[in-house]
């Protein structure tokens, strides 16, 4: 997108001047050292996991490499703890419930929403965008989901947060630049409204229909905080909750999970973190750099929608 | 489609609304069927955490319920601005939020701009790409690194040890002093690049023509930056900017639960994080329901204000 502008600056670009030279420079070692600073903590993480344990015990300062003979002996034990793949299991299930559900939710409404003869169309998008602004906050949610009795259940997870209305708002923005023309002559064709939806509206916002699922999905995965309220039985618990009572572990409930994993070998204990980290963090290190580009383009179609 | 409506429905005075609302149900029976789903989420879990706002009012009794408590007025909101906790939260959330926009808001913009100034596609496509990857990396992570390297004998102390031989080890992340920093300075570290898109997306947008002007006026790639790119960024800056304001009272609570120990609460509970604590923690729905509902209120207030500005200043507004 910036093709254009370059070239045109190359045209005209003024004789390198050597304020010009040592301002590039700076400019391009700044960058470097930003993205050495920003991909550092992951680094050292990934290099620690499959450090020799007691390399690193000994180790001062920053790791580049390695340490010691390189094992993977700490993965075998985070493995070995079964609250780990319990964990991994429960979040791929919360996953693909969850956006599956967030999906069916956001294009209905989105699609109600961007239908131009719909009455009642006003008064409902008042109802919805207000939620955005105001809403009755963590207990009186809390207090709901406990009513509904769906406390301990995995709806307690899902449901709350069917539609996020941000999402929704992209999404019904793209609908509504479908040109209206092919909708009506869809209805002149016979079409119902279910017709138009699956056949002209969802085919034709397949693009940001992926971006907005990718918001779900990461969502899903990274999130912890309702399961931590909601669920009381461990065999439930998703990944980043098993992996914060390892991590941060400051609760006795915590110790339980450590003790399963540091058995014998104590020198492991000490990467055994790094590569818990690992475990939950790959999933998202390996699709993130060919999904890099629609989460991206989320953020445009977001920014337009003003 | 306005042709189409006048045929079907000839816009005639003594036509009731009800009417024409069931001849559209009608027509589009499928329509409102979706809606459906639609309205029943958004009420129940939207306006259903709204009718229990109301035990902020009341002494909430689980055995009576919502409704069936006693009503006991602002008795929760005067105690909370009676008690300690009141200054501290307020003051606590007002800190980090004024340092997030102090550091957090120019850092991006300035990314952004630097970015800019970049002519190789491959290597400015790969620091945009490195540096958006933490918005991804879940709160716990980041949050069990942090832990990590703020520790005793973790990462920064190392470090400091290796530079200072005299330096005492200490756990970073319990200092008082330090943990506003260590927030607010990983917060950059996880936003800059992510927050910079809206910027960079602003710039690729500026009309070639305008540096060229600048050009052939003799300037150099100072001037460019301040007399075209700036002047270019500047509504969506102010957008960006009035948003932080309307945010200025509301802080996630993930990170702060995450990354708080009893002994910086004097520094890091949030008035979000209070409300879980006493909330969720030690079961005083009630008041904790008054807090959150009166910091809901204030935020409520701030981001209206915030886009009233907004649409004043730059004729572009939330909605």
């Amino acid at each position: 997108m910036t093709n254009a502008k370059v070239s045109v600056t190359r045209g005209n670009r003024i004789k390198k001047t050597t304020g010009s030279i040592i301002f590039d420079t700076f400019n391009y070692l700044f960058m470097i050292l930003l993205a050495a600073v920003t991909l550092y903590p992951l680094w050292h993480v990934a290099m620690a996991s499959i450090s020799a344990p007691t390399a690193y015990m000994y180790h001062m300062g920053p790791i580049f490499y390695p340490l010691g003979k390189i094992t993977f002996a700490s993965y075998a034990k985070v493995l070995q703890n079964p609250m780990i793949p319990l964990g991994y299991r429960n979040t791929i299930y919360y996953v693909l419930l969850g956006t599956a559900i967030n999906m069916l939710m956001t294009m209905l409404c989105a699609f109600v929403l961007s239908r131009k003869d719909i009455m009642l169309k006003g008064p409902m998008t008042g109802l919805i965008i207000f939620t955005m602004y105001f809403h009755g906050g963590m207990i009186p949610t809390f207090l709901l989901v406990k009513d509904l009795k769906m406390l301990d259940t995995v709806w307690a997870l899902l449901l709350p947060g069917a539609i996020s209305t941000f999402n929704m708002i992209i999404t019904r923005t793209a609908f509504s630049n479908i040109p209206a023309s092919l909708e009506e002559s869809a209805e002149l064709d016979g079409a119902n409204d279910m017709v138009i939806l699956f056949r002209i509206i969802l085919p034709l916002s397949l693009p940001t229909l992926a971006v907005i699922l990718l918001y779900y999905a990461v969502g899903h995965w990274n999130s912890w905080f309702s399961a931590m309220i909601y669920l009381s039985t461990r065999e439930k618990y998703p990944l980043q909750l098993i992996l914060r009572e390892i991590l941060l572990a400051n609760t006795e409930d915590a110790s339980g999970a450590q003790n399963a994993v540091a058995d014998d070998t104590i020198p492991i204990s000490e990467t055994i973190k790094y590569s818990t980290i690992m475990v939950a963090t790959i999933p998202i290190l390996l699709v993130y750099p060919f999904l890099q580009k629609y989460f991206v383009k989320g953020v445009m179609i977001g920014a337009i929608k003003g | 489609m306005a042709q189409s409506g006048a045929v079907i429905r000839p816009p005639r005075k003594n036509q009731n609304y009800l009417a024409r609302l069931g001849r559209n149900i009608v027509k589009h029976k499928w329509t409102y069927m979706m809606m459906i789903p639609v309205l029943a989420y958004y009420i129940i879990f939207h306006y259903g955490p709204l009718y229990g706002v109301q035990i902020a009012f009341k002494d909430f009794n689980p055995g009576k319920g919502i409704w069936g408590s006693k009503w006991v007025g602002l008795k929760h909101f005067i105690s909370f601005f009676k008690g300690v906790y009141a200054w501290r939260t307020i003051r606590n959330t007002l800190f980090i939020n004024i340092y997030l926009l102090l550091f957090g808001f120019p850092a991006p913009i300035i990314l952004a701009l630097l970015l800019d100034e970049i002519h190789k596609p491959v290597f400015k496509k790969t620091v945009q790409t490195i540096t958006y990857l933490p918005h991804f990396i879940s709160t716990v992570v980041i949050a069990g690194i942090l832990v990590d390297f703020c520790s005793t004998n973790g990462l920064f102390n190392q470090i400091a040890l290796m530079i200072n031989p005299n330096y005492t080890k200490v756990a970073l992340l319990g200092k008082m002093s330090l943990f506003r920093t260590i927030y607010v300075s990983s917060d950059i570290w996880q936003s800059i690049g992510w927050n910079s898109i809206i910027f960079i997306a602003a710039l690729s947008g500026v009309d070639s023509e305008l540096y060229e002007a600048v050009a052939i006026d003799g300037g150099n790639r100072f001037h460019r930056v301040w007399h075209v790119s700036i002047p270019c960024l500047l509504p969506t800056i102010v957008i960006m900017f009035i948003l932080r304001i309307g945010n200025l009272m509301s802080l996630g609570f993930e990170k702060i639960i995450l990354l708080y120990t009893t002994g910086t609460y004097e520094v890091a509970d949030v008035i979000s994080s209070y409300v879980y604590r006493r909330g969720l923690l030690d079961f005083s729905y009630s008041f904790s329901s008054a807090v959150g509902l009166m910091n809901n209120i204030i935020n409520f207030i701030l981001v209206m204000t915030a886009n009233a500005i907004s649409r004043k200043v730059t004729e572009t507004s939330l909605w």
